[in-house]
């Protein structure tokens, strides 16, 4: 068969057609995004990371919930202004256990990667509630429906169940204890050895939203907000080594 | 060895023969419709579309 | 034959079937509500099982609801051999979704301006964008698409539709779809990936529908009388398989319970980030760019009354354009964590996109080679030239902003916002729009358009509309970009954020006043197509008339001196 007639075939041909549509469009994305899962320089191996408590999680899917991600991001470039801004810029490694991703593609408002322990409480507190009263200039909406609105999930063990299918390292005594231990982490009376051990000695356990005798959304939201960035010490001499030897940026 | 050294094997395979078999493929791909063979039948595509007007 | 006939002709063993698929569905969706664990889901479920019942309903009556809805919106009976009740459903839909996405629009515009205007908690700008975006991306845009390629693949197939049940199924389920996707953003159902919101249980009908829709779409290509497949299939086909591969992988979650709407993607952290760039850039590629490409070489062709400039050229923008678009995902992703190499890869793929991309937009153009006089005295080829316009506009500052030093000052900013909205308002709007008014008196078998004054007028306002919208998001980008990076002789940086929101401000506003101008035309859209619908003829000078005066067209005579 001449080549004339080959082509005159693959015009005439619908199978043949989207076949040959369908691998020429699947060649991009393999080569693209099939090593990121085997190349060893995708994640940098630092020191921190573990997985949100499940309070933490809670506040996070709150976050995905509102859209947070469409005016903040959650990514710092390697720029001078940038890390000034906002702090050392996002490791790879930082957003390992975030699914999804919050990286964002807009700053309407700042960066939050690193806003973990930059304000207090009560200052977030007062930020979401009526945004404007701290910062004039804000054209952020108000958020103050968490402060009145109780966490309710349904069964915190089946959120983390789930995130342990996709990859996030929950031991089966984090998903036992999961409903327990989201609402230790924001109740000063509870008893928190379980929490600390599980989770590490670094968590924040505190009220959060000023209403110790109520959990609510914006505990939950806030303590996510905390967390923000905390976990890696990127400036530890470990993690320099690392990010000395990475390829790019 | 590494897969570091996988991934610098990758990288030069990419700048080198996997570059030239794409830019050849593309040159061969673009002059395709162009072989003379195909005039008529590219004309009589383009105007398929006119030759039933009963949709209006 | 007529779809109607047909269903009566089918035997009581399939009626009985469908009425028990629909009877399950029901069953299932209201013991999904008694189950569910959060409010949204039981909303959602609470639509599905509404939409079972009245399909049920539908299928054990067994009465002509086509034909009743047919009166209802005056359609012709059937006078062509084309099956168009679909199409005529969905140029309605089309038009109706658009006015709510633009509303949103400019609503969620009119909230950065003024912030007064978010109303906790369902109405707040993170729950409306996203029911902005999707409202024009997949229901004005997709009912538009789903629309123009049943016409487009009968007429150039010279061939009914395949399979039209499943057709009606693909046309209600999109709107099924639709719905769900809305209110699961203002009930705070969301997957928080960007133009990838709706939960798991919406994807999997998502899917479904669009299993069906290429099933119809190729069914109706194997019957064809033809024997050649005309290019704008090409680009539906790529269109539907690409955006089944991307809808596919990108959502693959792992719900927390079925009972629920939470759910987790698979890829998270670094590989979701490109998985989800990878899909989202290509939506712009596939959905916004090759579907309506489609529709941009049928439509341009017919109504400039010649063939496409270069029939060759189009099958090298095709095979060009469908391998490029699929590799610049990482441009997304400029600076960020993900590894170098990729982020390479996307500039590069990203910067010759543009040839494929001026290679389709000149091909267009040159359609109309021999036949300019029509850009002034046509408003629907107007429309077309103004849409390929921005398409080669937003073409060419695409790869540009893909250039990581471009990049690092436009990313984040809104030049990123002002960019998608030219390709968006000018190139999918404007051929939308043109493609609405080439088929309407068509479908509704009307000598012309209500009005075709009132389509230049749509024509200037929608111009004017983002020519406010892209020039004060360029100033605001450029300026907020400039702003975040300025450094002080102190060796401090000069401006805090909030300066940056507040010098803003007035660029929000003129944003705000260029969607008022856009909105406005949509509605004269709306105006004339209704009217086309109910078969009025608005009578007003014709729009190609050039001036005569017979009186005038002779020699210069002077005046005999008495």
């Amino acid at each position: 068969m001449s080549m004339t007639e080959k082509h005159k075939k693959l015009e005439k041909n619908v199978t043949l057609l989207g076949v040959a549509a369908f691998a020429t469009v699947t060649i991009g994305g393999i080569v693209e995004i099939a090593p990121l899962f085997w190349i060893d320089n995708t994640i940098e191996e630092v020191e921190g990371m573990r997985p949100y408590t499940p309070l933490e999680q809670a506040g996070r899917d709150i976050y995905v919930r509102e859209g947070c991600h469409v005016c903040h991001s959650q990514m710092i470039r390697p720029f001078r202004d940038e890390v000034e801004r906002y702090g050392h810029y996002s490791l790879a490694a930082e957003s390992m256990y975030d699914h999804p991703f919050q990286w964002g593609s807009k700053r309407t408002g700042p960066d939050l990667a690193r806003v973990g322990g930059r304000y207090s409480d009560e200052w977030h507190v007062q930020h979401l509630q009526n945004p404007q009263s701290v910062v004039p200039e804000s054209v952020m909406p108000q958020y103050g429906f968490l402060a009145e609105t109780p966490l309710s999930v349904h069964d915190m063990g089946a959120n983390l169940t789930a995130l342990s299918r996709v990859g996030v390292p929950y031991t089966d005594d984090m998903i036992e204890n999961a409903d327990a231990d989201m609402k230790a982490q924001a109740n000063p009376m509870a008893d928190t050895t379980g929490l600390s051990e599980r989770y590490g000695e670094t968590v924040n356990l505190r009220d959060f939203d000023g209403k110790p005798q109520k959990l609510t959304e914006m505990d939950a939201l806030i303590a996510y907000l905390q967390v923000l960035g905390t976990m890696v010490d990127v400036n530890a001499a470990a993690a320099q080594e690392e990010l000395a030897s990475e390829k790019g940026r | 060895m590494t897969g570091h050294s996988f991934y610098e094997t990758l990288r030069h395979l990419a700048d080198s023969w996997g570059l030239l078999i794409m830019m050849l493929a593309f040159l061969v791909l673009a002059a395709w419709p162009f072989r003379p063979g195909a005039r008529q039948r590219n004309e009589d595509a383009a105007t398929m579309i006119f030759k039933d007007e009963n949709d209006g | 034959m007529p779809f109607g006939q047909m269903e009566r002709g089918t035997t009581v063993e399939t009626v009985l079937t469908r009425a028990g698929i629909w009877l399950v569905v029901f069953i299932l969706a209201i013991a999904a509500i008694a189950l569910a664990a959060d409010g949204a889901y039981a909303i959602h479920m609470g639509i599905v099982a509404a939409a079972a019942l009245v399909a049920l309903t539908a299928t054990v009556t067994r009465a002509d609801y086509t034909a009743a809805a047919n009166s209802i919106l005056r359609a012709p009976a059937d006078p062509s051999r084309y099956d168009d009740d679909p199409i005529r459903w969905g140029i309605i839909a089309t038009v109706f979704w658009g006015m709510a996405g633009f509303a949103a629009g400019l609503f969620i515009a009119a909230q950065l301006a003024w912030p007064v205007l978010n109303l906790e908690p369902y109405l707040n700008f993170g729950r409306l964008r996203p029911l902005h975006t999707s409202a024009v991306i997949f229901a004005f845009g997709g009912n538009a698409l789903i629309a123009t390629s049943f016409y487009i693949v009968q007429r150039t197939c010279r061939a009914r539709l395949a399979l039209p049940g499943v057709a009606r199924f693909v046309f209600w389920g999109y709107q099924l779809f639709i719905v769900l996707a809305a209110t699961g953003y203002l009930l705070g159902a969301t997957q928080g990936k960007e133009y990838a919101e709706p939960e798991w249980y919406v994807d999997w009908w998502l899917t479904i529908v669009w299993v069906a829709y290429l099933a119809v779409f190729v069914g109706t290509i194997l019957k064809r009388k033809e024997p050649h497949i005309y290019v704008a299939n090409w680009f539906f086909l790529a269109f539907i398989l690409t955006v089944a591969m991307l809808h596919v992988v990108n959502n693959l979650d792992v719900p927390v319970s079925i009972f629920g709407s939470r759910s987790y993607p698979v890829f998270g952290g670094v590989q979701g980030a490109l998985v989800q760039w990878w899909y989202g850039h290509n939506a712009v590629g596939f959905f916004l760019t090759a579907g309506f490409l489609a529709m941009m070489y049928y439509f341009v062709p017919k109504q400039a009354e010649r063939p496409v400039y270069s029939y060759r050229l189009s099958i090298i923008h095709f095979w060009s354009l469908i391998f490029l678009y699929i590799w610049a995902g990482p441009h997304h992703l400029h600076y960020t964590a993900l590894p170098d190499w990729a982020q390479t890869l996307g500039m590069v793929f990203s910067v010759m996109l543009w040839m494929p991309s001026w290679g389709g937009m000149i091909n267009g153009l040159m359609t109309l080679n021999g036949a300019w006089d029509k850009v002034r005295t046509d408003p629907i080829i107007r429309m077309m030239v103004m849409s390929l316009a921005f398409y080669g506009m937003s073409t060419f500052e695409g790869p540009m902003m893909s250039i990581k030093s471009v990049n690092s000052l436009s990313h984040y900013t809104d030049w990123t916002i002002g960019h998608v909205h030219s390709g968006a308002l000018g190139w999918n709007g404007m051929i939308t729009f043109a493609a609405i008014y080439f088929l309407v008196p068509r479908l509704w078998n009307r000598e012309r358009l209500y009005s075709l004054r009132m389509v230049n007028w749509h024509f200037w306002l929608a111009t004017a509309g983002i020519v406010f919208y892209a020039a004060s998001m360029w100033v605001a980008g450029i300026t907020q970009g400039l702003m975040w990076r300025e450094y002080g002789a102190d060796g401090y940086l000069v401006n805090s954020f909030a300066e940056t929101v507040s010098a803003l401000h007035p660029m929000y506003i003129l944003r705000a006043f260029g969607g008022v101008l856009y909105l406005a035309g949509a509605v004269l859209l709306v105006v004339n197509v209704w009217a086309t619908i109910l078969g009025k003829l608005r009578s007003e000078k014709p729009m190609n008339d050039a001036a005569y005066d017979a009186e005038a067209d002779r020699p210069y005579v002077p005046a005999m001196a008495n």
